[in-house]
């Protein structure tokens, strides 16, 4: 080969390439992860049909009246769905009417109220930014980290550390610093499996994965010794207000600098990916490690480097919950937003606009849970069910294809992690 | 058969965006589908006009409604109230821990009357949500306010330095039950070696250890025996411990070596990792089990063989009465204590007792009522 054709190879990974195959591009980036969206609330929409009580009982008597049982299954599924929206986005009348009211009498009480649910949305959302941009990295790099939780989980508690053991700060010198903790234990947790990676092949699924574990035990010791509070709760202290990142409203809104902090950071992920050498480089490793290689570019420090700061990201996510939303840790402190985050990154084709993307949806899914398992009496876990479906949807477009008839055939698959070995 | 997939995707993509653009004019059903009848297959919107039930909302810790422990127990007292008293009870699970705020702010905003919430990592938003809801009235399982000591910080580490007047506490005096368990095992061992070990070292665990601990050397005092306690020591406060609630692995570790040291009767006090313990009991038929928190020859009842008794904690009796007492108006902040007075707490049948065992529980326990017998605390 000549050094010609190599650097066309490295070359293959940049964004001109996709300009080429133009239309392809925009059904695998676009088209697909939405109907796929659109596929999984439908077959969602299907489950909570068969599962309600009065629907399946009235689809007993189907032969006596088809139509009520037609009409009770439509009413699970409008209830639903109906408390699922306006749990996690808000009813606009309400925000019209508090609105109206504020300016009226000046009582913030109803507005906040209103705009509660999508506030909601956003807290939940701002997790999933972070830990969604650390997977996406990761695949970019060629790399899959699964070890997002226990990053998160360590950047949590080094975050809190910093927020509650640190008395008498300014604030702007507190704050950087607590979150900075966080970025540097999630980013040692992740370059841990990349140095074993890149140095002795060992690969990153399992040490990430065993790394996870190593994780949740440290935490529940620290939370049960060394971290635990005054009390006999197994939890942190809680982190001091000069540790805080600032809200926005008064209470029960937790809507916090954390979210424009993560957009923020996904600018700089994108940036950094699609504009630095750096980034063209970890691109390249990503799309051939080998043509990288032999073109000049470092593979050895490119993994360690993609493994370090997919793992900070992730501890950043962790950071900005616990700064942001929850100011303590104790036991159960996530419900598996580093796991959701590998499907995030797939649903946003490890791109960061469609991470951020991804993610004010699993925030709007997540948040929403809650009103429709009270509301309407359906289990939360109906919100797994219609996450998995999208992300078998998205992983295997033949099917999204296939059910809306879409011809184009993709030219390139995009190889989002490597095998075992080389 | 391309336009029926087409139609059809069309027509539910459009159901799809109408539930959800359409929900807003109009009100949420309150209503939850599967309480109304299914029989008459009719929707199910109840007509706005009839006056409105008491409501009542659990919010779980993360074990879940089904945990077969703490929230289930709490849910079954609701159930009990929905079907005697009438209430309209729901609950809702939270998956981790910024969902307990969330959560006691949705029934909050549905004008819930009562809302009950579980378990000691809930208290301090559980005393944040009282205050800012008066209205409202709460009831915490195994928690209690004040709760603020030393330089903790209200509202931060701990909820409330007072009383909070729309809150009560349901807290167990386990340690009346386990001392008749650690009666009944020291009459019961063959080895003159008993066992126990928890979770975490945390007050409501080692209530149970405690408890245990006094009622195996009143026997001793009694009786003129040496029965030995393996695994906890009230002097030291400190004992065996799993470090979780979750390891069944663990459960059968710690059995087979209180088994090594000789120990033929085990209560674990960690949940369901006393499952684990159980199972090496069947296994080997070296040891029994003091079952906790429920009656396990019901709720475990593949290992009934193996269990002596329980420790029963009735979550469901205090949760229930709170709900009663909530809806008749005569709820009170405070602490509402179960005892062995009141049937909150309790021992299971003691399984191969003599009349004369059972003979001298009763008077056991009649004299830990009358406060005749003393446990330290």
């Amino acid at each position: 080969m000549t050094n010609k054709e190599i650097n066309k190879a490295a070359e293959k990974a940049k964004p001109e390439q996709e300009e080429k195959h133009g239309k392809t591009g925009f059904v695998d980036n676009m088209v697909v992860p939405v109907l796929a969206v659109v596929t999984g609330l439908i077959i969602g929409g299907i489950v909570i049909a068969i599962t309600n009580d009065t629907a399946v009982a009235a689809w007993g008597n189907f032969f006596q009246n088809p139509g009520a049982a037609f009409k009770a299954s439509w009413d699970a599924v409008l209830t639903g769905y109906g408390a699922l929206f306006s749990g996690s986005l808000g009813k606009p009348a309400d925000m019209i009417a508090g609105i109206q009211n504020y300016f009226a009498t000046g009582d913030s009480k109803l507005i906040l109220k209103a705009f509660y649910p999508i506030t909601e949305s956003l807290v939940t959302a701002t997790p999933y930014i972070f830990a969604g941009l650390a997977v996406a990295l990761g695949f970019k790099g060629g790399l899959f980290n699964i070890g997002a939780e226990g990053q998160f989980y360590i950047g949590a508690l080094a975050s809190a550390y910093v927020g509650y053991s640190i008395v008498g700060l300014p604030w702007f010198v507190h704050l950087p610093l607590a979150i900075l903790a966080g970025a540097v234990a999630g980013g040692i947790w992740g370059a841990i499996p990349g140095y074993l990676k890149a140095k002795t092949g060992a690969h990153e699924v399992v040490n990430t994965i065993m790394m996870n574990w190593i994780a949740f035990r440290l935490s529940d010791w620290l939370l049960s010794g060394p971290m635990k509070s005054s009390g006999f709760r197994p939890v942190t202290p809680n982190i001091e207000a000069t540790a805080e990142l600032p809200r926005f409203f008064p209470d029960p809104l937790r809507f916090n600098w954390g979210f424009p902090l993560a957009l923020a950071v996904a600018a700089l992920v994108y940036w950094f990916l699609f504009k630095t050498t750096l980034g063209f480089e970890i691109r390249a490793v990503g799309a051939n490690p080998d043509a990288a290689k032999y073109s000049g570019i470092s593979v050895v420090r490119n993994i360690v480097l993609v493994m370090t700061l997919s793992g900070a990201l992730a501890g950043l996510a962790g950071a900005a919950q616990v700064l942001g939303t929850d100011h303590w840790v104790g036991q159960g402190f996530s419900a598996g937003y580093g796991f959701d985050s590998i499907a995030l990154a797939l649903l946003g084709k490890s791109n960061p606009i469609g991470v951020v993307l991804a993610a004010l949806l699993f925030g709007v899914l997540r948040s929403g849970a809650t009103s429709m398992q009270s509301l309407a009496g359906i289990p939360i876990h109906i919100i797994s069910i219609i996450q998995g479906l999208v992300i078998i949807f998205v992983a295997a477009p033949v099917i999204i294809r296939g059910i809306y008839r879409i011809r184009i055939g993709s030219s390139d698959e995009t190889v989002l992690t490597r095998g075992w070995g080389k | 058969m391309k336009k029926l997939y087409t139609v059809l995707a069309v027509a539910l993509l459009a159901s799809m965006i109408l539930a959800a653009c359409g929900s807003p004019a109009t009100p949420a059903p309150t209503e939850v589908p599967a309480t109304t009848a299914p029989e008459t297959a009719a929707p199910a919107t109840v007509a706005p006009t009839e006056t409105p039930k008491f409501k009542v909302g659990e919010v779980t810790d993360l074990g879940g409604v089904d945990d077969k422990s703490f929230n289930a127990s709490g849910w079954a007292g609701m159930q009990k109230a929905m079907a005697d008293l009438g209430v309209d009870g729901k609950y809702l699970e939270s998956k981790q821990q910024s969902d307990y705020a969330k959560n006691i702010q949705q029934f909050v905003d549905e004008k819930t009357n009562l809302i009950v919430t579980v378990g000691f990592l809930l208290g301090v938003d559980t005393a944040t949500a009282a205050k800012a809801n008066p209205e409202t009235k709460f009831a915490i399982v195994d928690y209690s306010y004040p709760d603020c000591f030393g330089t903790s910080v209200e509202g931060k580490d701990c909820g409330s330095a007072t009383e909070i007047p729309n809150v009560l506490g349901l807290t167990f005096q386990t340690d009346q039950a386990a001392f008749l368990a650690g009666y009944a095992a020291a009459a019961s061992t063959k080895t003159g070696k008993v066992g126990t070990f928890g979770g975490i070292n945390i007050p409501p665990v080692t209530i149970f250890m405690k408890g245990f601990q006094a009622g195996v050397e009143y026997y001793n005092t009694q009786k003129k025996a040496s029965v030995q306690v393996l695994g906890w020591d009230s002097a030291k406060a400190d004992g065996l411990f799993t470090g979780n609630f979750d390891s069944t692995d663990d459960g059968r570790k710690f059995a087979e070596s209180l088994m090594q040291e000789g120990a033929d009767i085990i209560m674990p006090v960690a949940g369901p990792v006393g499952l684990g313990s159980a199972a090496v009991c069947k296994e080997t038929g070296k040891c029994k089990i003091v079952g906790v928190d429920t009656d396990w020859t019901v709720s475990a009842a593949e290992y009934k063989d193996v269990i002596l008794t329980s420790v029963m904690k009735n979550i469901n009796v205090a949760v229930y009465n709170a709900i009663k007492a909530a809806q008749d108006g005569s709820f009170k902040g405070g602490v509402y204590l179960s005892t062995l007075a009141n049937g909150g707490v309790g021992l299971a049948t003691v399984n191969g007792a003599s009349a004369e065992l059972t003979a001298e529980l009763d008077q056991v326990k009649a004299d830990i009522i009358s406060g005749k017998i003393t446990i330290a605390p």
